[in-house]
């Protein structure tokens, strides 16, 4: 499923004029409160109608303003998780996920949602039974989930599923969603202004700010992108990596585009595919191999391009091996250095860390 | 029972529970459909509507009979429309004290209602629609059971109402016994005859205790529908 979304709206405080496309997979729609991401969601759902727009799921036009087209929400076969689940009072916890099947009979499903298997892995089994009312945030929330792809939709929206949860019930509910997203193959659309949430979740992102697209593409590329926008404590590399094997010591061997790395603690299956972030503040440069030095790992780069940031700051980009990589000095480290693109580095990586398994 | 009741009054007192019953059955659609349009929707002459369904509240009794009755009285624009097809539908007939028991009710049974879907929350209704339902599947699963124990209230109230209107049913369809003459009908004219009080005591006690078994059920209802939603 491929969504094609395109709108113009203009709010009293705000003009929004966005478009991008969401393949396959999950794509974040990233932001600060206000940026417009609700607005956009809603949109897809039917929920708000904007001014001006074109918004396709594959080959079903859900909205075209110029043709006077507008399904109305119930037709658009869309699920939406809300931040605060939405679930139904006086129904059971099974009543509510089937709630969405007495409505989708009638259309031809092209693959019918195990529902034992969807219980299974969001873990609410022993609650079908419960109300709504007794259950915790984080039930309620794995509920609302389930409930929304149980009406087996062409596409799933989330519009900041996690954000009224603790880190607990993120770290309960997160793995779900990776599963999810990889056994059923869905096309998810998933709001966040979690720098977090991005890094793990996302395999394409779509920065908003102030109503406009800042920057739209795959993860990697959008993530190391100087001008998408993302503070210094956030800007990061996301990394794919494949577990070599573990030495004796303790010490995990990893395989990146970027070059070898290693890592402690990593409990991985020799093979297994692994996605590692590298915050940009934990990348130390220096002009000659550095010796005598703690740092494990020491990767060889090129500057590719140098983007003030703030008035102390400086963003590195640098391409090691097939990777891009971002690195934050201070203005005077970078003239000390005397960086130019082109310019060979040793880039020292201080931490890495595990975002996910890849399946 | 019978016994203890006069022919006379206990058929005052069954023509009063038929009357207030179908006042509020025949009434219970137009009241959701006026209660769900008051809570929901923004139209012009929301104002008007919301004056008109009070109207009987504020106004005299005695006023709501007379316009029944230049209404639908025999010689009345929709009386005499109806009159030629089916005769007098309600004039002087116990029909006529179920509409004015109806009319002098509705306002009751509308607030009541509307103040139920006004704590419905929408976004419930919302997320209704993201699942499929259109809008009349959505309020007939998701805002019709939760307005429940409203409607249940509503009706009660109404059926109260109805069972003590008395200046309306008798300007309009006067009091006449086994036609038009319900309970407050009848505690009046046993008033206005020597030695009537016995007669006007036992049927007020029946009033007091179908009014108190009334209320009860209905805290009964709405307490059994508030534990089956809060979800033990």
């Amino acid at each position: 499923m491929t969504l094609t979304f395109q709108m113009r709206h203009t709010f009293p405080a705000l003009v929004l004029d966005v478009a991008f496309a969401a393949p396959r997979g999950i794509t974040v729609l990233f932001g600060r409160s206000g940026c417009g991401k609700t607005t956009v969601v809603q949109a897809v759902a039917g929920l708000l109608r904007p001014d001006e727009g074109r918004i396709v799921a594959d080959d079903t036009v859900l909205l075209d303003s110029a043709l006077g087209i507008n399904l109305p929400p119930h037709q658009r076969r869309l699920g939406y998780v809300f931040q605060d689940a939405r679930l139904f009072p006086h129904l059971t916890v099974h009543q509510n996920l089937r709630y969405g099947r007495w409505f989708t009979r009638k259309h031809a499903m092209a693959q019918v949602m195990d529902e034992t298997e969807i219980i299974e892995i969001l873990g609410i089994g022993p609650l079908l039974s419960r109300r709504p009312g007794s259950l915790s945030g984080g039930e309620k929330q794995r509920v609302a989930i389930g409930r929304a792809i149980l009406g087996n939709p062409r596409l799933l929206l989330m519009d900041e599923p996690l954000a009224a949860l603790d880190t607990a019930r993120k770290a309960e509910i997160l793995p779900c969603l990776e599963q999810l997203r990889d056994e059923l193959g869905l096309t998810i659309l998933y709001v966040s202004h979690s720098m977090s949430e991005v890094a793990r979740l996302a395999d394409n992102v779509v920065v908003l700010e102030d109503g406009l697209v800042r920057a739209t593409g795959p993860a990697e590329q959008v993530l190391t992108d100087p001008a998408a926008g993302f503070a210094a404590d956030e800007a990061g590399a996301i990394l794919d990596a494949r577990m070599i094997g573990r030495e004796d010591d303790g010490m995990a061997r990893l395989e990146t585009l970027a070059g070898a790395l290693w890592l402690p603690d990593l409990r991985a299956d020799p093979g297994a595919v692994l996605r590692l972030r590298i915050p940009a503040r934990d990348v130390m440069l220096a002009r000659t191999r550095p010796e005598g030095i703690s740092a494990l790992n020491v990767l060889e780069a090129e500057v590719i391009d140098l983007h003030p940031d703030g008035a102390a700051m400086m963003m590195v980009r640098l391409r090691a091996g097939g990777a891009v990589l971002l690195a934050s000095l201070t203005r005077r480290s970078a003239a000390a250095l005397d960086l130019v693109p082109g310019q060979r580095v040793h880039a020292i990586v201080k931490s890495a860390s595990l975002l996910r398994e890849r399946a | 029972m019978t016994d203890w009741l006069s022919p006379a009054e206990w058929q005052a007192v069954m023509l009063s529970l038929r009357v207030s019953f179908w006042a509020v059955i025949a009434s219970l659609p137009l009241g959701l459909f006026v209660a769900y349009a008051l809570a929901r929707w923004r139209f012009r002459g929301h104002a008007l509507l919301n004056g008109l369904v009070h109207l009987p509240l504020i106004l005299p009794p005695v006023v709501t009979g007379y316009l029944l009755l230049l209404t639908f009285g025999r010689k009345g624009w929709i009386g005499a429309l109806l009159d030629p097809w089916f005769g007098p539908v309600f004039a002087f007939r116990w029909t006529g004290a179920a509409l004015a028991a109806a009319v002098m009710a509705f306002p009751l049974m509308v607030r009541a209602i509307r103040l139920a879907i006004e704590a419905v929350d929408p976004k419930l209704e919302q997320a209704a629609g993201t699942l499929g339902a259109a809008r009349p599947w959505v309020f007939a699963t998701v805002t019709l059971p939760l307005i429940l124990p409203g409607i249940v209230a509503g009706m009660i109230l109404a059926f109260a109402k109805a069972m003590g209107e008395f200046g309306a049913t008798i300007t309009f369809v006067s009091n006449i016994p086994g036609q038009t003459q319900t309970l407050p009908s009848a505690i009046y004219a046993a008033l206005q005859i020597p030695g009537g009080e016995p007669i006007a005591a036992r049927l007020v006690l029946v009033s007091i205790v179908i009014a108190m078994a009334a209320l009860l059920l209905s805290e009964a209802i709405s307490r059994a529908v508030a534990r089956r939603i809060a979800g033990s």
